[in-house]
Order: structure tokens, then C-alpha cells, then sequence
């Protein structure tokens, strides 16, 4: 009983821990005032609705969601005949794709953009300072988990005994792969989707140094507010954090 | 109609291997997009970096990483990028080490609520969790307020590197309990009845059965754990606006600083940083080695 108490405590404090400061930003963004009480004095929605008529902060939301889908978009037509190529026609591939994927996610954030901002600042690719470049990094962050989703689909099925029958059946290659393939990567994908968006829309690093101002996001206006009332910086890292939530689920929902 | 891999019988025992690569030349076509996508916003920073880290006006030379060296500036930068990425994974390595343990023996509803927590919070990072702090506990955060004015703190400095590390320890336990929990799977219950009939006592029974079973996946977590620090830059530059002196913070300013840049310094920097990432990651390797040789 004594070893129970402690487990529980334990857990109890490790949820604790993890929600207070969440649950503290929620309270703030739904106080007008909280001075040094326990609770605050009252409760409104009123920093929500000056936020929701922010047209400053619509316009970043929106230019977030606009590159964070442009990419998934892009990515999605890129990566997922780029796997089942690998899968089907060179299978050998398979093990350089998987440490050529692992290099966006082990190295920094900071040390690409040194180079990117050099490489893309002049030249015949001149894209530093809009939406373009954030989409070539964005799409870099997405793509370990999306092939790795892939690849998983598509190791859990035969691929070619698959596409064998369907020839048989008098499938071209293509038309094999949109009607018997895809539908079965249908769910991997949708769920390592889901995730690369949350990555995506918590994206500051590439998003301040490599478009800064010329192409404000989500994140870089939420830092730019910095000086504002606290209230209403809680209520977009509210607003942020609720949306990623959805994300979160609807992740978990496809990944069952 | 192509027929010849018709397997009889589940997979071919023998790998179906086209004749001539060139044959798939369409099929190739498809993986170009993907290759030339990977090396523009991938590969070719990471060589431009590594070119560029040993060029200055006079040409080829290591001027960059001497310089670096021999900077106090800079040398503070690493200091500090170390402490804080040592300490903020060994206090969030052990918080989700005890609370791993724990979810274990806690009943199955409570359990799922914990990962589902886990889930979320691990949402939190950069900058809304730089500023869910200071609202909590900055210098007139709620708590803040609410603690000086039952006089138990004088003051707690958020902007300093303890609450660097405040910081970062809260976006290391999410991912150390995620990392950590699926390893206890390797831990039989049975064992620890085992011990405790042979007249171990608890401390006993995780010194020398429990901990060593679980040293690898510790080991592991906690190399994940460093790099995501030692690389971390959003919620440390948006706590202390890029005032708290560190080598990701250093970079960053060396190219998109106001006053004057430096890339090729910043490059070098990137390169010492990518050095100790590897260094971190070859240790864990050989730890590792030499503990299935041992176990052996």
C-alpha cells in the first residue's frame, strides 16, 4: 500500500509538474487582471476577442497555415512516389535514404540556415525573405517523419505481389499504384501529416533568421509581441497551443 | 504484361533483381525531385558550411576555429551551452526516469491520461514556452508574485541561466518519459520478486538488476536529450531576447545580427558545434559496446 502511495504521488506530481505552466497561461489569457492572489480576479474572453480581430495576427496565422500546407502539399507529391520507387524498383535504396533522412533531423536548425542564408541571399536563387525558402526547409523537417510513416506502410503490405496482380489484372504501373497501393498508405500518411504540421507551425528558428519580418509567421509575430500586455501573449500561445492539440488528436486518431 | 516475379508461395526466396538498372530509368525519374529537394535545403548548406568554416580573406586556413578558441566571448558560449544541456537532461532524465517507473505500477486509466499529457506538453516549445514561464514565473509572474508575497523568495531570476535551465528541463521531461517508458518493457516483474526473496532490498534490487538491464536506453535517452538542448535556440533567445550567451545564440547573431556579419565564424562555430554532437554520439556508441561485451 505504502509502495502504491508513492507510485501515485509520484505520477501526480509529474502531471504537476508538466500542466502547471500550461494551465497558468490559460488562466492568465482569461483574466483581465492577476495580481498576487491565488486565482485571478475575473474571468473574460476579452483577450481572445481582441486577438481574433488582430489583423496582424490573422494575417500571420494565415501565412503559417499557407506555407505549413504548401509544404505538406509539395511533400506529399514528392515523397510518396519517391518511397514506393524505392520500395518497389530499388529496394537496395532503402538503407542510404534512411541516414540520408536522418541528416535535417540531427543537425541543428541554426547551422542549415548558416548556409542557407548564404547559399539563397544572392545568385540564381535569390529566396531569402520568402515563403520559398521556408517551404525547402519545411520540407526537410517534415520528411524523416513522413518516410518513415511511409516506409512502415509499405513494408506492412507486398508490395509487388500487389502490383504483380494488378498488372496481371491489366494495370499499367500508375494506374496499379493510385488504386492498390495508395489506399493502403492512406492512414500512415494522414498520421505523419498531422505531426509534421504541429513541427511545422512550431517552426522560429528558420522562420525568423531566414524570413524574419518580409514574411512574418505565427511564431515570429507571437516573439514580436513580446512588449505587449501579458494577457494577450498568452492568449496566442493559447490560441497556438490549442490548435497543435487538434493536431495532436487528430495524429492519434489516424495512427490507431 | 510483366510476369516474371510471380511468387508461388509468400516472398521470393531468391530477391527479384532487375536486369539492368537502366531498365527503371522512368522510375528513377520520380526519385529527383525528392534527391534535389534533399540536397539544396539539406546537403548543400551542411558543405557549404563545412567549406566556408576554414576560408577567410587570406584564404584556406583555421584562423576561424582559433579565434573561436582563444575568445573568452566565445568560450563562455560553450561553457554555458554545456551546462546548461548537461543539466537539463540529467534533472529531466532522472524526473522521467522516476516518473517511468511509476506510470508503470499506476492503474491503466491514469496511466493514459499521463501519456496523453506527455503528448501535449511536448507541443510546448520555443517560444510560447519561453512565455508561458515568464508569465508563471517571470518578474511579475503569477507564482512569482504570489511566492515573494508570502515572503518565501526574495526573487527568482528567470532571465539567468538557471532559468535557461528551468526552461529547458520542461520541454526535456515530455520527451524523456516518451523515450524512456516503452524501455521498462525490458524489465520482468518477476525479478524484482526474485530479488526480494533472495533478501534483496529495493535500492539493492535497481542497483544491480534494474538500472544496469535499463543503462542503455538511459544512455540513449540522454544523448537525445543533450542534442536537443546543445541545439535548442527558440526559447532561450526568446527568454532573454538572444542576451543569454550561447553557441546556438552566437551563430544565429553571427549572420543575422544588426551591427556586422561574420558567416564564415558562424560557420566554424556550427562545425564545433556539430563536433560535439558527434563526439556525445560516439561515447554512447562505445559505452554501449562495452557494456553488451560485459554483459556478455
Amino acid at each position: 500500500m505504502r509502495a502504491e502511495l508513492y507510485h501515485r504521488s509520484v505520477v501526480a506530481v509529474l502531471i504537476l509538474l508538466l500542466t502547471v505552466p500550461v494551465l497558468a497561461t490559460l488562466l492568465y489569457s482569461l483574466s483581465e487582471h492577476w495580481g498576487a492572489t491565488i486565482l485571478p480576479d475575473d474571468l473574460s474572453l476579452s483577450w481572445y476577442l481582441q486577438l481574433w480581430q488582430d489583423s496582424a495576427f490573422l494575417a500571420a496565422f494565415g501565412r503559417s497555415l499557407a506555407v505549413c500546407l504548401g509544404t505538406l502539399l509539395l511533400a506529399t507529391l514528392i515523397i510518396v512516389p519517391a518511397v514506393f520507387v524505392v520500395f518497389y524498383r530499388f529496394p537496395g535504396l532503402d538503407k542510404l535514404m534512411n541516414a540520408l533522412i536522418l541528416i535535417p533531423f540531427a543537425v541543428p536548425p541554426v547551422v542549415t540556415s548558416v548556409g542557407l542564408l548564404n547559399i539563397y541571399a544572392d545568385g540564381p536563387l535569390n529566396i531569402t525573405g520568402t515563403p520559398w525558402i521556408l517551404v525547402g526547409c519545411y520540407f526537410t523537417i517534415a520528411l524523416p517523419f513522413m518516410y518513415r510513416s511511409l516506409a512502415n506502410s509499405l513494408a506492412s503490405i507486398n508490395v509487388r505481389d500487389l502490383m504483380d496482380a494488378a498488372h496481371l489484372l491489366g494495370a499499367s504501373t500508375p494506374v496499379a499504384f493510385l488504386r492498390v497501393i495508395l489506399p493502403n498508405l492512406r492512414k500512415g500518411l494522414m498520421a505523419s501529416l498531422f505531426l509534421a504540421f504541429s513541427f511545422l507551425l512550431g517552426d522560429f528558428v528558420f522562420a525568423n533568421l531566414l524570413a524574419g519580418s518580409h514574411y512574418e509567421t505565427l511564431q515570429v509575430y507571437l516573439y514580436n509581441m513580446r512588449q505587449t500586455s501579458g494577457h494577450f501573449t498568452s492568449a496566442i500561445v493559447m490560441s497556438y497551443f490549442l490548435f497543435t492539440l487538434f493536431l495532436t488528436w487528430l495524429t492519434a486518431r489516424f495512427s490507431k | 504484361m510483366k510476369t516474371t516475379s510471380l511468387p508461388l508461395a509468400g516472398k521470393p526466396a531468391v530477391p527479384v533483381r532487375p536486369r539492368s538498372r537502366l531498365r527503371h530509368w522512368p522510375a528513377a525519374l520520380l526519385l529527383l525531385p525528392f534527391f534535389a529537394m534533399l540536397i539544396l535545403f539539406s546537403l548543400a548548406p551542411m558543405v557549404w558550411v563545412l567549406v566556408n568554416s576554414v576560408h577567410t580573406e587570406q584564404g584556406l586556413s583555421l584562423a576561424n576555429y582559433n579565434d573561436i578558441l582563444s575568445s573568452p566571448f566565445y568560450r563562455q558560449a560553450f561553457d554555458n551551452s554545456l551546462r546548461i544541456s548537461v543539466w537539463s537532461s540529467v534533472i529531466g532524465l532522472v524526473i522521467s526516469l522516476l516518473g517511468a517507473a511509476s506510470l508503470r505500477r499506476v492503474s491503466g486509466r491514469l496511466r493514459r491520461l499521463v501519456v496523453s499529457i506527455t503528448n501535449m506538453t511536448s507541443n510546448l516549445t520555443g517560444v510560447p514556452l519561453a512565455f508561458a514561464f515568464i508569465i508563471l514565473v517571470g518578474t511579475n509572474g503569477a507564482l512569482t508574485l504570489l511566492l515573494r508575497q508570502w515572503g518565501l523568495i526574495e526573487d527568482f531570476r528567470l532571465y539567468s541561466s538557471n532559468g535557461v535551465i528551468l526552461i529547458y528541463t520542461y520541454f526535456q521531461i515530455p520527451l524523456g518519459v516518451l523515450l524512456l517508458y516503452p524501455a521498462f518493457d525490458s524489465l520482468d516483474d518477476d525479478w524484482q520478486a526474485a530479488a526480494s526473496l533472495l533478501g534483496a532490498r529495493l535500492w539493492q534490487y535497481w542497483r544491480y538488476v534494474g538500472l544496469p538491464v535499463l543503462a542503455p536506453a538511459i544512455l540513449g535517452t540522454f544523448i537525445l536529450l543533450f542534442a536537443n538542448a546543445i541545439g535548442a535556440y527558440a526559447s532561450a533567445y526568446a527568454l532573454t531576447q538572444g542576451n543569454f550567451n550561447l553557441i546556438t545564440v552566437r551563430i544565429a547573431s553571427l549572420v543575422s545580427g544588426d551591427i556586422f556579419l561574420e558567416p564564415n565564424m558562424a560557420a566554424a562555430l556550427s562545425v564545433l558545434l556539430m563536433l560535439m554532437l558527434l563526439l556525445v554520439t560516439a561515447v554512447n556508441q562505445w559505452l554501449l559496446k562495452k557494456g553488451a561485451r560485459h554483459a556478455r
